[in-house]
């Protein structure tokens, strides 16, 4: 067959108009699927640009304050628990000064500091290393600065595990539906509207996104507030006149491993009000 | 054709062990799955509430489609509230609120996928309500 010049610019105009034709009227039935149906946040959701967190550790007395926060966590969100230091799923846990702090200690520090233990968890930072790996993006950042990670994407490579410089998350070696060694379930309490996970993802602090879109404080946030008023504080850290931003504008804080650039945003009050004075100097 | 015997007969067999599936059931009808849509949850409900997000010929076709959706908008966007096309606001949960009315997942949902041999991975992370014994 032969074609001239004339024909075939005809034919390919044709077959254009047919093809982007086709395509529109294509996404317009797909369109008409559903008419009128819309996706909004609700309207007791709370919003901020990025939330943060200031933990008070003056304000945790006894180690029982700490185990009330994370129980109330992990029973919330069916964190299981294998009883297994390697297997640990955790998503908020206490640690020594010298592992929270790596770098700060020295050896003339107070007892006190040094055998305490310090609350950690996620610090959804602003600059998350765990996100710029992910080869899926499970795991992301929302708009509100939560790094939220989405269990239906994650293919359990732990690229995030090797990068998040905190050890804030945890792998599900194992399945955390059914029971352990003892006959006891592994998670002690299910909470039958949370989902639990599967094998072979990693799961982690979500800064209890679900609680927020309902108007609610993270439920670690909540608990402390029934032991120590102030203990933890969650807020906009965006926001000039938020609660957050006034602790930190007017106390000492710090951050875990500010240095590597991620720009945590849990912020850590040390000491309380009570320096040691020196007479000398007042 | 050397061997043409052997080769035929061998092809005869080999055919009808391929298509045996399919002449065996020619003319047997299975049944359809028959959804239970009646749980105590939804004869709870007013009568005129009765109604699912959205219209049940939709549902029957789209629903998995409807879940991505609104998997996507929850998980990645933080919008949990969906309004439907008669301008009712719902939860976007699969496990608090399309189970709250359809508690019965044996008859709900395996049934039909069952029927069609899929196998959507819902169930290894979501809390599927308990069966009632009826």
């Amino acid at each position: 067959m032969s074609m001239n010049r004339r024909e075939f610019i005809k034919l390919a105009g044709i077959s254009t108009l047919v093809g982007v034709g086709g395509v529109s009227v294509f996404n317009k039935l797909q369109q008409n699927a559903l008419e009128a149906s819309e996706f909004t946040a609700g309207t007791e959701a709370l919003n901020a640009k990025q939330w943060a967190m200031v933990i008070d550790m003056s304000k945790f007395k006894t180690p029982e304050d700490y185990k009330r926060c994370m129980d109330a966590c992990h029973s919330t969100h069916n964190v299981p628990d294998f009883s297994n230091p390697k297997d640990e799923i955790k998503w908020i846990w206490p640690e020594t000064f010298e592992h929270a702090f790596p770098g700060q200690e020295h050896k003339y520090m107070n007892e006190e500091t040094k055998e305490k233990s310090f609350l950690l968890l996620c610090n959804h930072c602003a600059n998350p290393a765990c996100v710029r790996v992910c080869p899926t993006k499970a795991t992301f950042k929302r708009k509100d600065g939560v790094v939220m990670q989405d269990m239906h994407r994650c293919i359990g490579c732990r690229f995030c595990m090797a990068a998040c410089p905190f050890g804030a998350r945890s792998f599900n070696y194992r399945s955390s539906r059914g029971k352990d060694a003892n006959g006891q379930p592994l998670i002690k309490e299910e909470n039958t509207a949370y989902p639990t996970r599967m094998i072979g993802v990693v799961e982690k602090c979500t800064f209890c996104t679900e609680r927020l879109a309902v108007g609610k404080l993270p439920k670690c946030v909540e608990v402390s507030d029934e032991f120590s008023k102030g203990a933890l504080v969650f807020g906009d850290l965006a926001d000039a006149n938020s609660e957050v931003r006034k602790i930190i504008n007017t106390k000492y804080t710090i951050r875990r491993k500010p240095e590597l650039g991620t720009e945590p945003s849990v912020f850590y009050v040390i000491g309380g009000n009570d320096y040691a004075i020196v007479p000398e100097l007042l | 054709m050397y061997d043409s015997g052997k080769i035929i007969v061998g092809l005869i067999i080999f055919i009808a062990l391929v298509t045996f599936p399919f002449y065996n059931n020619i003319g047997k009808v299975n049944a359809k799955p028959e959804l239970k849509i009646d749980t105590p949850e939804i004869q709870k409900l007013p009568e005129l509430e009765r109604k699912c997000v959205e219209p049940k010929d939709f549902m029957r076709g789209g629903h998995m489609q409807l879940l991505n959706d609104w998997r996507d908008s929850v998980v990645r966007n933080g919008n949990r509230v969906y309004k439907n096309s008669a301008n009712k606001d719902f939860n976007m949960s699969l496990q608090n609120e399309c189970m709250r009315c359809h508690s019965n997942k044996k008859d709900f949902c395996d049934k039909c996928h069952n029927y069609m041999a899929v196998k959507p991975y819902c169930w290894d992370c979501h809390i599927a309500p308990k069966e009632k014994k009826p």
